[in-house]
């Protein structure tokens, strides 16, 4: 388990929207690109770890129950993706690490694989 | 209940728009968070499916007191081999389908998990019928 608020400070992450669940723990963490990958899992409280950036990120995490979304190699959140998110109390971090590099310091800091 | 959802080919800013509908009804009906997530799972692959593929579609919601029915209907290609379109991995979509994050093959195979039942006919250069059942107990 990782608290939202250590994930951020460990990974020089900004807080897009949601800043009111840093004291959330999180369980799992998933990495992946492929949003068809995303929709197969049936995961509960997990970070997904992404650097997808686009409005389907955020519906395949409406529809998949997916809280947390972390953008990595410093993708941008649009305007339109922050309000479809915050309608759907999903929080947004960003940071500039590299998949690789944010995965390795998560796994460190103690969040699960889902498989 | 019977909803209808309009479904527009190739805009994908609008993918996903019907399943999130159906999920706000489903949840002020009370119906099991589980259950919930298996049906617009389902009903989101289909819907990027339709926005993928075809020129335009239908969402037909039936809900029941033990179960919800949708057909998904659109008007396009049509899929002139089901069995092959079913495989996990085997895809038609486009390169702008892939940067989005999907065109893996793994739609029609996905929605077959996460539904009770699910029917699907196609008639080439008309278009497409897929129906999904879920219990809701």
């Amino acid at each position: 388990m990782v608290k939202v608020a250590d994930v951020v400070d460990k990974l020089n992450a900004q807080v897009i929207c949601g800043k009111d669940d840093l004291n959330q723990d999180i369980h799992f963490g998933f990495a992946s690109d492929l949003m068809s990958d995303v929709l197969t899992l049936d995961t509960d409280n997990m970070l997904l770890i992404t650097g997808m950036n686009n409005l389907q990120t955020i519906r395949t995490s409406e529809m998949s129950d997916i809280s947390y979304i972390l953008f990595v190699r410093d993708k941008k959140v649009s305007q339109e993706m922050k309000d479809l998110a915050c309608e759907n109390n999903i929080t947004l971090i960003e940071c500039s690490y590299s998949m690789f590099k944010t995965c390795s310091v998560l796994c460190e800091m103690g969040l699960e694989p889902v498989y | 209940m019977e909803f209808t959802f309009f479904i527009e080919g190739g805009n994908f800013s609008k993918a996903g728009t019907a399943s999130s509908e159906v999920k706000k009804i489903l949840k002020q009906l009370n119906v099991d968070a589980k259950i919930i997530k298996r049906t617009v799972v389902s009903l989101y692959e289909a819907e990027v499916n339709v926005v993928a593929h075809a020129f335009e579609g239908n969402m037909i919601v039936e809900i029941f007191p033990d179960k919800i029915v949708v057909r998904i209907e659109d008007k396009g290609p049509g899929i002139p081999d089901i069995d092959k379109a079913m495989e996990k991995g085997f895809s038609t979509a486009t390169p702008k389908v892939r940067e989005m994050g999907f065109g893996a093959g793994m739609g029609l195979p996905n929605i077959k998990k996460n539904s009770d039942q699910m029917n699907i006919s196609s008639t080439v250069n008309v278009g497409t019928q897929l129906e999904i059942v879920n219990y809701l107990k």
